[in-house]
C-alpha cells in the first residue's frame, strides 16, 4: 500500500554533502522497508521534523512509560502534534546498557537489529552521550515487548531520571598499551552492583560512573561523572632508552627538546649529551605527554591502580564541576580491591542520598556542605593530592587543630612513613 | 496482570563474548601503537600479536539498513568484531593486514567515511534536538550533518597541530559535553506561562527548586495558583519545562547558536579544562547552519596556522592569549564575555600581564 508522503523540502537539503545523512536512513526506512508499519512511522517522524524545521521549534513532551518492574530507562515521547503525524504519535526512547567497553560482535548487533525491526521505528543510536544504546521510536505497548525480548538475551535497561546511570569504560587493557587497569571489571562491578538504584529512580538525582584506563581519560570520566575511575601507577615510568633515541633519530633534538621537555608540566624530564632520557619520577604527575608522544619508547610503570575523583558533572544547576580527587590511588589487583571499591561507591551514594537535596548532584552536595564535611562523612581522611593548594581564607575556627594534627602523624606513622 | 514477566536484571553486560579473540588473548599486554594512515591504527602486543583498527564516521542515528551494511562490511573484512567509540565513530577490528586496505574500500563505496584518529577533527559528539528532547532550541544531528558535509576533509586527514573534539548541544544544559569547540544552542527569552495548565500538570515546588538562579516564585494568576518568573533573573536554561510543560521556552525567534572554546578533558600538559564562550547570537538556521559553521571554520583555520604540535586549542590560547584569539578569529568581544557566574573572580586579570 503507498503511503501518503509527507513533504519535506528542508530535511532534503540535509541529503546534500558528502558525510552520511540521517535523513536518508530515515527515508530509507520509509521507502524501503517491507513493513507497513515502520513505513508510516519514518513517514510520519520525517513530517514532525520537518514541520519543526519549518518553525523552529521541538514538538515532544515527556508523560511515564516503564515496563514492568521498573520504574526507568525509558524516556517517554508524546507528540504535541500528533494528530497531524499518528504514526509517530508516540516515540519513546529505550536506553539500553551497551556492553562494558562497547565491544560488539556483528552477530549480536544483528540480533538487536531483528528485536528491533519487530517492535520499535528501525531507529538505533550508537551511542548517546551517557552511554547507553538508544532505540529510537516505540509505542508504549511495544516498549514491553522490545524490553522483554532482549532481556532474554542478556540485555537491560540503563538509568533515566534520579538514578544511578549507564556507565561507560574506554577500550583500555582490551586494546591499548596505557591502560592501568581492568576498566571492563571495573565498570560491570560498580554499576551492576546498584542495578537497583539503575532501575527504580529514587536517589536525589543522576549519578554517573565512568572508567578511563589512564590520565588521557578518554571518556571524559572527570569532567562528565559523579564518580571517576582513572587508572595510573606510582612507581617508575618504563623508558626504553633505545627507542627513546630511535625517535630522537627521526625527529630532531630541536623537535625533541621543544616538543617533549619543555611540554612536561612539572619539568621532570631532562635530556642527556647522549640522547638519552632521565624521569625525575618524583615530580611526574603521570600527565600522559610523553608516553602519548613516545608511545614505543614509555610506558606506564608496574606498581598500577587508581585514582578516584567524585563529582564533576555538567551546568545545571551551579555551573560545570570537574571531579575531585577524593582517593589518590588504590590498588585494584585482588577481588578484595575491587569489592573495596565497590563498597567505596556505596558508603558515598549512601551518604549522598541521605544528605543530598532534591535534584543536587552529588559534586553540588559536596560545595554546599565543604569538602572537609564529605569526608568526614564517608570516613576518608583528609589528603593533601585533594586539593590544588590549601586553604586561603583566614575565616575558620580551628580549635581542633592538635588533636587533626596528632592524627596525621599517628596515620603516617601507620603507613610506614 | 498473570502474564507479566519479571524482569532479568542482569545490567551491563559482559563484553569478553564480544570481544576480538587477538584482543581477548592480549588483554592488558600492549605494547604500543602505530598510525600506518588516518582512519588506521595498529597495535602490537608484547606477544608480538597485533591488531588494525580501521575507524569510520558515520550518521550516528543509524536505520536498519545502515547497520546492517555495516555489519555485512564487517562480517566480509573485519572477522566481525567492532568497537564504538564515544563519539559514536564505529571501529572495525582485524587480525589479517592483507584485509585492511580492502575493508576501507568497502567502508568509502558504501558511504562511510574513514578516518577520525589522532590529528584529526573527529566526529562532533552530539544530543538529541528536534528528534527527541523536548527542550530543544534547535536539531542536533541536522547541525552535525550539515557542519561535518563541511569538516569531511579535515576528518579525513591528520593535519591539525592535535586532536579536536567538536561537541554540539541543543541547549544550555548542554547535554553534549565540553568540546575542544562546542557548538550550543541558548534559548534567550524567559519562559512563557500557560497559567491555565500550570495549577493541574506542575508540582509547583519542585519547578521552582529547579530553577538554577532562584528566579520562579509561587503566584496567584487569575484566582488559580500559578508561577511567575522574575524575567530579570531567568537565564533562560529552560530546565523549568521539564517538570512544568506549560513554562514553553520553546522560542522560534529568540533561540539562537553559541560558540565556546578550549574544553579540553585529557590530563596531557595541564588539568582538564572547560570551554569559554567565544561567539554568540548566531541565528538558529536550519536546514544547514551555516553561520555557525563559517565560525567554526575560522577558528580551525586560526588553531591550524597559529598553534604549535601537540597544543590543543585551549593550550594554543593559553600562549598567544585571548584578545589575540579574537583578533585572529575575527569576533567581537562584549560584556557578555566576562563571567557573572559563582567563581567568575577567579577569571578576572589580577596581574600586570597585558597582551599588545
Ligand atoms: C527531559 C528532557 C531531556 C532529555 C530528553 C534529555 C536527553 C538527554 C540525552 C539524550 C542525553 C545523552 C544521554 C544518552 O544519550 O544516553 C542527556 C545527557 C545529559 N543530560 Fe539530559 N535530557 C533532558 C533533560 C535534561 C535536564 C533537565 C538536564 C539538567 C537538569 C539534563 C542534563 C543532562 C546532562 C548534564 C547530560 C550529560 C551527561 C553526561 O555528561 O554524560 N538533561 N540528556
Ligand atoms: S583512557 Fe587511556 S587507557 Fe583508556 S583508551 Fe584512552 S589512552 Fe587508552
Ligand atoms: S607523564 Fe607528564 S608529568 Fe610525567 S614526565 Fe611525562 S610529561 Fe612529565
Ligand atoms: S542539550 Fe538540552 S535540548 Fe539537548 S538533549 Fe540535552 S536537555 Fe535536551
Ligand atoms: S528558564 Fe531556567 S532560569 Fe528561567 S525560570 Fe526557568 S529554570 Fe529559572
Amino acid at each position: 500500500m503507498a503511503i501518503d508522503k509527507h513533504q519535506t523540502p528542508m530535511l532534503d537539503q540535509l541529503e546534500t554533502g558528502p558525510w552520511p545523512s540521517f535523513i536518508s536512513g530515515i527515508k530509507r526506512l520509509r521507502d524501503q522497508h517491507p513493513d507497513a508499519r515502520i513505513n508510516a512511522m519514518a513517514n510520519d517522524l520525517l513530517g514532525q521534523l520537518e514541520h519543526s524545521y519549518e518553525t523552529r521549534k521541538g514538538y515532544w513532551k515527556g508523560g511515564t512509560v516503564s515496563v514492568y518492574g521498573y520504574g526507568g530507562g525509558i524516556i517517554p515521547r508524546f507528540s504535541e502534534v500528533g494528530k497531524a503525524f499518528p504514526a509517530s504519535k508516540e516515540f519513546h526512547t529505550l536506553r539500553v546498557q551497551p556492553p562494558a567497553g562497547n565491544h560488539y560482535t556483528t552477530a549480536i548487533l544483528r540480533q538487536l537489529a531483528d528485536s528491533w525491526e519487530k517492535y520499535g521505528s528501525g531507529l538505533i543510536t550508537f551511542h548517546g552521550q551517557t552511554g547507553n544504546i538508544m532505540f529510537i521510536g516505540a509505542d508504549t505497548p511495544s516498549t514491553q515487548h522490545f524490553f522483554d525480548e532482549i532481556n532474554e538475551y542478556g540485555f537491560d535497561l540503563g538509568g533515566a531520571g534520579p538514578c544511578v546511570r549507564t556507565a561507560m569504560s574506554c577500550i583500555g587493557s582490551a586494546r591499548c598499551e596505557m591502560s592501568c587497569t581492568n576498566e571492563l571489571k571495573a565498570h560491570r562491578m560498580l554499576v551492576n552492583n546498584f542495578v537497583d538504584d539503575v532501575h527504580r529512580p529514587a536517589l536525589p538525582y543522576k549519578f554517573k560512573f565512568k572508567v578511563s584506563g589512564c590520565p588521557n581519560d578518554c571518556q571524559n570520566a572527570i569532567e562528565r561523572s559523579d564518580f571517576a575511575v582513572i587508572g595510573t601507577w606510582r612507581d617508575d615510568m618504563k623508558v626504553d632508552q633505545a627507542e627513546v633515541k630511535n625517535y630522537i633519530a627521526e625527529k630532531g633534538r630541536q623537535y625533541y627538546i621543544d616538543n617533549v621537555i619543555t611540554r612536561c608540566p612539572t619539568k621532570a624530564l631532562t635530556l642527556n649529551d647522549d640522547d638519552t632520557l632521565t624521569v625525575n619520577n618524583r615530580d611526574c604527575v603521570r600527565c600522559m605527554h610523553c608516553l602519548n608522544v613516545m608511545p614505543k619508547a614509555l610506558h606506564p610503570g608496574d606498581d598500577k591502580g587508581v585514582t578516584i575523583l567524585i563529582g564533576g558533572k555538567r551546568t545545571l544547576k551551579i555551573g560545570d564541576l570537574m571531579g575531585t580527587v577524593i582517593v589518590p590511588f588504590k590498588k585494584l589487583e585482588t577481588e578484595e580491591d575491587y569489592q573495596s571499591l565497590v563498597e567505596l561507591a556505596e558508603t558515598i551514594i549512601d551518604f549522598w542520598a541521605e544528605n543530598g537535596l532534591e535534584h543536587e548532584r552529588c559534586g553540588e552536595m559536596i560545595e554546599r556542605i565543604g569538602l572537609a564535611t564529605f569526608l568526614e562523612g564517608i570516613g576518608i581522611d583528609p589528603d593533601p593530592n585533594m586539593l590544588n593548594h590549601p586553604r586561603q581564607s583566614s575565616y575558620i575556627r580551628m580549635d581542633g587543630w592538635e588533636q587533626a594534627a596528632e592524627e596525621w602523624f599517628a596515620r603516617r606513622a601507620e603507613a610506614g612513613r | 496482570m498473570a502474564e507479566m514477566r519479571e524482569p532479568i536484571e542482569s545490567g551491563c553486560p559482559d563484553p569478553w563474548q564480544y570481544m576480538h579473540p587477538v584482543m581477548r588473548k592480549n588483554f592488558g599486554q600492549w605494547k604500543y601503537h602505530e598510525h600506518p594512515r588516518p582512519g588506521v591504527l595498529r597495535h602490537v602486543a608484547y606477544s608480538g600479536d597485533e591488531i588494525w583498527t580501521v575507524k569510520a564516521g558515520t550518521q550516528r542515528i543509524l536505520d536498519l539498513f545502515t547497520l546492517r551494511k555495516l555489519c555485512d562490511i564487517g562480517d566480509r573484512y573485519a572477522d566481525g568484531y567492532v568497537h564504538f567509540t564515544l563519539r559514536s565513530n564505529i571501529e572495525y577490528l582485524v587480525s589479517d593486514k592483507a584485509k585492511v586496505e580492502p575493508l576501507i574500500k568497502a567502508l568509502e563505496d558504501a558511504g562511510f567515511v574513514v578516518g577520525g584518529t589522532q590529528n584529526s577533527v573527529t566526529m562532533i559528539s552530539h544530543t538529541q534536538g528536534w528528534l527527541h528532547c523536548d527542550i530543544p532550541g534547535t536539531d542536533a544531528s541536522g547541525v552535525v550533518k550539515a557542519m561535518m558535509d563541511e569538516l569531511i576533509d579535515e576528518f579525513r586527514n591528520t593535519r591539525m597541530p592535535n586532536r579536536v573534539h567538536i561537541t554540539t548541544s541543543c541547549c544550555q544544559i548542554n547535554c553534549g559535553g565540553q568540546g575542544d569547540i562546542a557548538i550550543n544552542v541558548q534559548h534567550t527569552k524567559p519562559p512563557k506561562i500557560n497559567h491555565d495548565l500550570v495549577a493541574n500538570v506542575c508540582e509547583r515546588p519542585s519547578v521552582v527548586a529547579r530553577c538554577p538562579v532562584a528566579a520562579i516564585r509561587p503566584a496567584m494568576v487569575n484566582g488559580k495558583p500559578s508561577l511567575e518568573v522574575d524575567e530579570r533573573k531567568c537565564i533562560c536554561c529552560g530546565a523549568c519545562y521539564p517538570p512544568c510543560p506549560p513554562m514553553q521556552i520553546n522560542d522560534p525567534e529568540h533561540t539562537k547558536l553559541a560558540i565556546w572554546v578550549g574544553g579540553n578533558h585529557s590530563n596531557a600538559r595541564g588539568k582538564p579544562t572547560f570551554q569559554k564562550l567565544v561567539a554568540a547570537g548566531i541565528p538558529n538556521n536550519p536546514p544547514r547552519w551555516p553561520e555557525a559553521t563559517a565560525i567554526v571554520k575560522r577558528i580551525l583555520k586560526a588553531y591550524k596556522e597559529g598553534a604549535r604540535d601537540w597544543e590543543r586549542i585551549n593550550e594554543w590560547i593559553e600562549r598567544i592569549g585571548w584578545p589575540r584569539f579574537f583578533e585572529e578569529v575575527e569576533l567581537p568581544f562584549t560584556k557578555y564575555h566576562i563571567d557573572t557566574w559563582r567563581g567568575a573572580r577567579a577569571s578576572f586579570n589580577s596581574s600586570s600581564y597585558i597582551r599588545f
